[in-house]
């Protein structure tokens, strides 16, 4: 319990600040001599302890114990002395909020003062101590300030704005601040402008519904005057903000790429990249017939090729976005392949990226320089490096057909090297070059199993035994080669085995008179000897296959396998697009949507290219917008107030799904036959995609059964088994759990309202499974049918996993149960409240809307049990801002029921702790978007009032999961 | 934004954090040092790492770590241009850029973070605004300061700082006007094995030293300015006038900064100075090897080549060496492996040659990888692109400034495969 105790020290010690705590930090003595010095008459004393003072904070020291003589110092005419003190205030101001008041009146004094300088300073200032008190105070000084006839003191007061509003956002609504920032865009000073778009802009990320930048014609056209003379930061805030206009039509289009232009001769490299995003967004909308258009794409490579002479970790972010770019357009960059040559002291990152990209641009007038640079870097010394080369190889083998000659026998020559892991990297390529070409370079196979025995990687391993399978007519001795592997079937890796049973059946195929043994000996190994199911089942399903049908045995196993496709890691085209339209930001460089990684609900736009405009041109590019796989979204930059969101969901798409969302679950028995059939025999057809290469698609139908598989089983796992996985998961020695929380049902939908149909329902958490359930009633005279149901956008992506499952037309005065299986994959935005839903049901008759209120307990994951020392460092890692505390009032239980009460809604309790009489539990939660709620709860034994205090890096959440604790543990 | 800062010595020790927005626990720097213990060299490790709820952005530059802490999606470029503002600021104000002079000025440092941030925005990042706010320590000033009781902080607004020239400060005044600009040109360049060039392009930037009283508007023109690839400006400089008639017009900031950058990569243009011949070969058999290199004039243009240096990395399993050099003098360290030849000034009579036999540790098979050797070089009074300033032009004062260019030709990435 070390590190309970630790906790509590630590939480005792952001409370209140004592004596003994500091003195573990600094000597007695020096604080009691810094104490005299910082009263002293005489000023230049008081400013070198002052001084000495921000020195011990500066290096990590602790000296808080200071606060009310640092504070004295404050009312002062030297500006240095003041400058020093409010850095010290804003470290501090937060341990000591009532100490901290003291500072308000010369605050206050100053926003008034002459000297533009010290106005600004003082606004800038208090806009950092977190503490509400001061805030309040704020408000005044903050609006002069805002309209202070110096522009320095404006722009200062515009970003103080944005740090209000971290502190209280409902206070900066209710002050009309945001509407005076928006006021400021307007501003004659082009600093002022800057300060405000990056205001606004860091202001609407947590307020995505607040339409704050509203970007028309005219605020456009400001923000182009800006750009112009504001600094090079400012440059970047207003590029970005630019980023998310979309123009009218390609005449304004042109007209703002030709005033970003110029920005690609900024030396600061942000700078740059920002307006190529904006320039690589908005050229999708120009004809590409216009001469401007070819212009610009010209423009675009020199500044792009600038930037890797720049600093490594400014290459770096470069080349990510680099990749982007020549996969969205690869003729910006065609003729630049020479300047991705890696160089001897590049640091790995770069070489790694910077090969990366010469694949994508490999083409067949380039291939020989390429091919020559990739057989240098498999001599160098960085082992990675070199792998990744040889893989390297391969690539532009499979990319530029013309070439495949010379890579292989390139690799051949690597292979001569001998060194291990280059000639185990060569081997594996070769396994897809044959796959791509099948019969032109089996010629080198000899030499390929002359390195049988200095293969150790599994990869390597099953892709020799791969070729040796799939050409075992070819090698004299196949058989004795497979059997060798054989001897130590059971130290493989699952890869190697699953590919030697294969392999092996392959033989039998081939050769069924010499083999026999051989094949009897691998299937019992698979399926008696093994513990593995994968194994297990694919060995039983080559039996079967073998012994009932041969001929059909054969016209599977050995079915001609469709070739692979050319590029094989190239990003899926919605995705890139909407990278291309992140490029400069972290998404760029993880290549991964902002929403996969940004953390909290904040409610991520998925961006998209604007559609090309003009005629015909709609066509010529077909993955804008046909892409998109679902209903079409609305333009990018536009969030959709409250009042849209009807019309949204009147736009959905009301038909039941087709293909493909996954089967309708229908009875368990049919689901086990269906899943049988299916998986077995894709695992048999793919068998070569899986093992040899995750990344090697395999045809149509086979991804399709792949995918459905999966889906369907959580589906028919349907029965409430009762928190049957939760059992599984480690319960501290607390007892046993209870069943989730389920709150009753209630109307959602009163038939008066809905012609007749009546809908009330609930939502559960069943064996990981989300589920809405439906009570249906028909009141009204008539039969309905087609039932089908849409969910809009909402804070946790909440979707139906399949159809509303309503089979039977529903007569009058009938009822029927319903359980819809819900996904957390859908379109996400932020509601208000945060876990509001707001549902499309249709029938025969009408669409009907209704919204509810699901609790947020049915998000919580059943891996929310966080390790112990990360919710340690967790906890102190959140900043006390995002501590919330609650009272549960009226509650009996001991804290041992309580917290078995809460695991059985995925609330676990990882440590337990009592001091003098109180129990404290420390909690963890996971929803299902990846966030994480600590909480801690204190139970008082004989005091029904429990105290809650829930940490979160997303503090929106905390009211939500409030409640939910009071509603589980109440009930 | 930007949320904090850490600098981070090479030992993996802490030594500053400044916040800007609320405090955020130095443990965080923990999966950041988690990276550097993975990387083989300091160079390597990752500049963007994902944690759990934060982002590291970090650069390593004159052997420390900076290191940001962001929260939010903000631009990566951003922070990384930051970040080597801070590291050019610190070097800027005491002359180096060191863990000892950083702790020396703690306060001050701390004082200027703070005005080049807010709230994670940049604030001022001039270095002409900066040091009005905060004047640059001289021993003078801190014996008078002692002396007198008066501050290092400006107490008036930057002048600059609001207008449209935010990078000029206004009544500068100077005793004798002048303005110089170094034409610094430096070449990358890979050399295969038969000295035929894979690659090599050209970076070029000038440099001013502006010293010039009020406000001089200045203009710059090339002889050949359509020579150039890519070009990069300083804020200053009037872009649309470069567009139109390929000169350089702008009212310079005081003092030293970097007018513009540029890039020259058109192949055939590029002249390489040197060539080297060189063999490093080990034999099948036994447990030696040989080395011999020659460095020789090229492409000089009638100039002398001068500072000339060949570095090479040994493979690790080299025992000891034993080579001789006609020209200079060589070092070498057993510990890295790293061989350094200083030859110094090229003299195309009699040409340098290092040779001699290197001994392989024993048993060890024969090397694998191909040392690759880094050639250090400079060449004065000249710009190997051939760009050449035409004129200077001076409006707006009535006064007549001194004017010079130089220029310098170096190598930077330099490579010759072997």
């Amino acid at each position: 319990m070390e590190w309970a105790n630790q906790l509590c020290e630590n939480r005792q010690f952001g409370s209140k600040m004592t004596d003994s705590k500091y003195f573990t930090t600094t000597k007695k003595g020096e604080i009691f001599e810094l104490k005299a010095e910082l009263n002293s008459d005489k000023k230049e004393k008081k400013k070198e302890a002052v001084k000495k003072v921000i020195a011990s904070m500066t290096v990590g020291k602790d000296v808080s114990a200071l606060f009310p003589d640092v504070v004295n110092c404050m009312q002062t005419d030297n500006l240095e002395l003041k400058k020093l003190v409010y850095l010290y205030l804003m470290n501090y101001a937060k341990s000591q909020p009532d100490m901290a008041i003291m500072a308000v009146n010369t605050f206050v004094k100053d926003c008034e003062d002459a000297n533009p300088l010290i106005r600004a300073l003082a606004v800038r200032t208090m806009g950092c101590i977190r503490v509400d008190k001061i805030t309040e105070y704020l408000c005044e000084p903050l609006r002069k300030c805002l309209k202070d006839e110096d522009p320095y003191v404006r722009k200062t007061a515009a970003v103080c704005v944005a740090k209000l509003h971290d502190i209280n956002a409902q206070l900066v609504e209710d002050q009309g601040f945001l509407d005076t920032l928006k006021d400021l865009i307007s501003d004659s000073n082009p600093m002022v402008v800057a300060n405000a778009v990056a205001a606004l802009s860091e202001i609407a990320e947590s307020h995505p519904n607040s339409n704050l930048l509203d970007l028309n014609p005219q605020s456009i056209n400001k923000l182009l005057t800006a750009l112009n003379e504001c600094t090079e930061w400012g440059q970047i805030f207003i590029l970005d903000c630019l980023a998310n206009y979309t123009p009218r039509d390609d005449r304004e289009s042109q007209s703002i790429c030709e005033r970003v232009t110029p920005r690609l001769s900024h030396a600061n490299s942000a700078v740059v990249l920002s307006a190529v995003k904006v320039l690589m967004k908005f050229m999708e909308m120009l004809p590409k017939d216009l001469d401007y258009y070819s212009t610009l794409l010209k423009k675009l490579a020199p500044p792009l090729v600038t930037l890797l002479s720049a600093e490594p970790e400014l290459q770096y972010v470069a080349l990510r976005n680099i990749n982007l770019i020549v996969q969205k357009r690869p003729e910006i960059l065609k003729h630049e392949m020479k300047v991705f040559f890696v160089k001897y002291n590049d640091p790995i990152y770069v070489k790694l990226e910077k090969l990366d990209i010469m694949i994508r641009l490999a083409s067949q007038a380039n291939i020989a320089q390429v091919l020559a640079e990739l057989k240098e870097y498999a001599t160098e010394v960085d082992v990675d490096f070199v792998r990744k080369a040889v893989r390297a190889i391969g690539r532009c083998a499979i990319k530029v057909e013309q070439s495949a000659e010379r890579c292989v026998s390139t690799l051949l020559d690597l292979i001569q090297t001998k060194v291990n892991y280059v000639v185990q990297e060569a081997i594996v390529v070769i396994k897809d070059i044959f796959r791509k070409y099948p019969n032109k370079y089996e010629s080198v196979i000899a030499t390929l199993c002359e390195n049988l025995d200095s293969l150790d990687e599994p990869e390597a391993r099953a892709a020799m035994i791969w070729i040796v399978g799939e050409y075992a007519e070819r090698i004299d001795n196949a058989d004795e080669l497979l059997e060798s592997f054989l001897e130590g079937f059971h130290d493989e890796s699952t890869q190697v085995q699953l590919q030697l049973l294969t392999a092996i059946v392959k033989l039998f195929l081939k050769k069924p008179t010499e083999t026999q043994e051989l094949v009897q000996q691998v299937l019992s190994l698979a399926t008696q000897d093994s513990d593995n199911p994968d194994l297990r089942d694919r060995g039983y399903i080559y039996w079967r296959l073998l012994s009932t049908d041969p001929v059909a045995a054969k016209e599977v196993v050995l079915a001609e396998k469709p070739l692979i496709s050319e590029e094989t890691d190239l990003i899926e085209p919605t995705l890139l697009e909407e990278l291309i339209c992140h490029i400069g930001t972290l998404a760029s460089v993880y290549h991964k949507p902002p929403s996969a990684f940004v953390e909290g609900s904040r409610g991520v736009m998925h961006k998209r290219l604007p559609a090309r405009t003009g005629s015909g041109e709609s066509t010529e590019s077909p993955d804008v917008g046909a892409a998109g796989g679902s209903a079409p979204e609305a333009a990018p930059s536009i969030i959709p107030s409250q009042g849209d969101l009807l019309g949204d969901l009147l736009n959905l798409d009301m038909a039941p799904p087709t293909t493909s969302g996954p089967p309708p679950p229908s009875t368990g028995m049919q689901m086990g036959g269906m899943d049988l059939l299916g998986g077995g025999l894709d695992s048999l057809m793919g068998d070569e995609s899986e093992p040899l290469g995750g990344d090697i698609g395999g045809s149509p139908a086979m991804g399709a059964g792949f995918g459905a598989a999966p889906a369907v089983m959580p589906a028919s796992l349907n029965a409430p088994v009762g928190g049957g996985l939760g059992d599984l998961f480690d319960l501290g020695g607390v007892g046993m759990p209870m069943g989730a929380y389920i709150p009753p049902k209630i109307v959602w939908l009163p038939a008066m309202k809905a012609k007749g149909l009546e809908i009330s329902g609930t939502f559960a958490r069943r064996a990981g499974v989300i589920q809405m359930e439906l009570i249906l009633t028909n009141k009204a005279m008539s039969v309905m049918t087609d039932f089908a149901i849409q969910f809009n956008r909402n804070s946790f992506g909440l979707a139906p996993a399949g159809p509303l499952q309503v089979l039977t037309p529903l007569g009058p005065n009938q009822t029927i149960e319903v359980s819809l299986p819900l996904s957390t994959v859908g379109p996400v935005m932020k509601m208000d409240p945060l876990n509001n839903l707001q549902v499309a049901v249709k029938n025969n008759i009408d669409v009907f809307y209704f919204s509810c209120q699901y609790p947020i307990s049915m998000l919580f994951v059943e891996d929310g049990k966080m390790e112990r020392q990360v919710f340690l460092a967790t906890w102190k890692d959140i900043p006390n801002d995002n501590e919330s505390q609650f009272q549960i009032k009226d509650c009996h239980l001991n804290s041992d029921a309580a917290s078995s009460k809460l695991q059985g809604s995925n609330i676990f309790t990882i440590a337990k702790r009592t001091v003098e009489g109180q129990d404290m539990l420390y909690m963890s939660i996971k929803l299902s978007n990846g966030i994480w709620v600590l909480a801690e709860l204190r139970v008082q034994a004989g005091n029904p009032n429990y105290t809650i205090s829930l940490k979160c890096r997303a503090p929106e959440v905390s009211q939500c999961v409030f409640q939910c604790y009071e509603a589980v543990l109440k009930n | 934004m930007i949320n904090s800062l850490f600098l981070i010595n090479p030992s993996g020790e802490i030594f500053l954090e400044k916040h800007w927005k609320s405090v955020v626990s130095r443990s965080v720097c923990d999966y950041f040092l988690e990276a550097k213990e993975k990387a083989l060299e300091p160079e390597d490790v990752p500049p963007v790492i994902h944690t759990p709820h934060h982002y590291l952005i970090s650069i390593y530059r004159d052997k420390l770590f900076f290191l940001s802490v962001i929260q939010t999606e903000v631009p990566p470029l951003f922070v990384i241009e930051f970040l080597h503002r801070v590291a050019e600021m610190i070097q800027d104000y005491f002359g180096e850029c060191s863990e000892t002079v950083v702790k020396d000025h703690m306060v001050m440092v701390y004082e200027l973070l703070e005005e080049m941030l807010d709230n994670g925005f940049p604030l001022a990042t001039e270095s002409n605004v900066l040091k009005e706010m905060i004047r640059p320590p001289t021993i003078l000033r801190s014996v008078v300061n002692t002396l007198t009781g008066t501050s290092n902080v400006g107490d008036t607004l930057p002048t600059g700082q609001p207008s449209t020239i935010p990078w000029r400060r206004a009544g500068v005044r100077y005793t004798n006007n002048e303005a110089y600009f170094d034409v610094v040109e430096e070449i990358d360049a890979i050399l295969d094995q038969s000295g035929t060039t894979v690659f090599a392009e050209i970076q070029g930037v000038v440099e001013a030293c502006v010293k010039l009283s009020g406000m001089p508007d200045l203009t710059l023109s090339f002889m050949n300015p359509r020579l150039l690839d890519d070009v990069s400006f300083h804020p200053c400089v009037r872009y649309k006038l470069w567009e139109s008639e390929r000169v350089l017009s702008f009212i310079p900031p005081d003092g030293n900064f970097t007018l513009m950058t540029y890039h020259v990569n058109a192949q055939n243009l590029v002249a390489i100075p040197v060539y080297v011949k060189q063999s490093i070969s080990f034999f099948e058999c036994g447990s030696d090897g040989r080395l011999d290199v020659t460095v020789g004039p090229k492409q000089t243009m009638g100039k002398t080549v001068e500072g000339v240096m060949v570095t090479v990395h040994l493979p690790k399993t080299i025992l000891s060496i034993n080579l001789t050099a006609t020209q200079g003098s060589y070092t070498y360290d057993n510990g890295t492996k790293l061989l350094v030849w200083d030859i110094g000034k090229l003299n195309p009579q009699k040409l340098p040659n290092l040779r001699g036999s290197l001994s392989l540790q024993a048993g060890a098979p024969k090397p694998e990888e191909n040392p690759s050797l880094n050639i250090d070089l400079n060449i004065q009074q000249l710009a190997i692109s051939g760009l050449k300033v035409n004129r200077l032009d001076m409006f707006g004062e009535k006064y007549k400034p001194f004017k010079g260019v130089k220029y310098i030709t170096k190598a930077g990435k330099f490579q010759v495969r072997t």
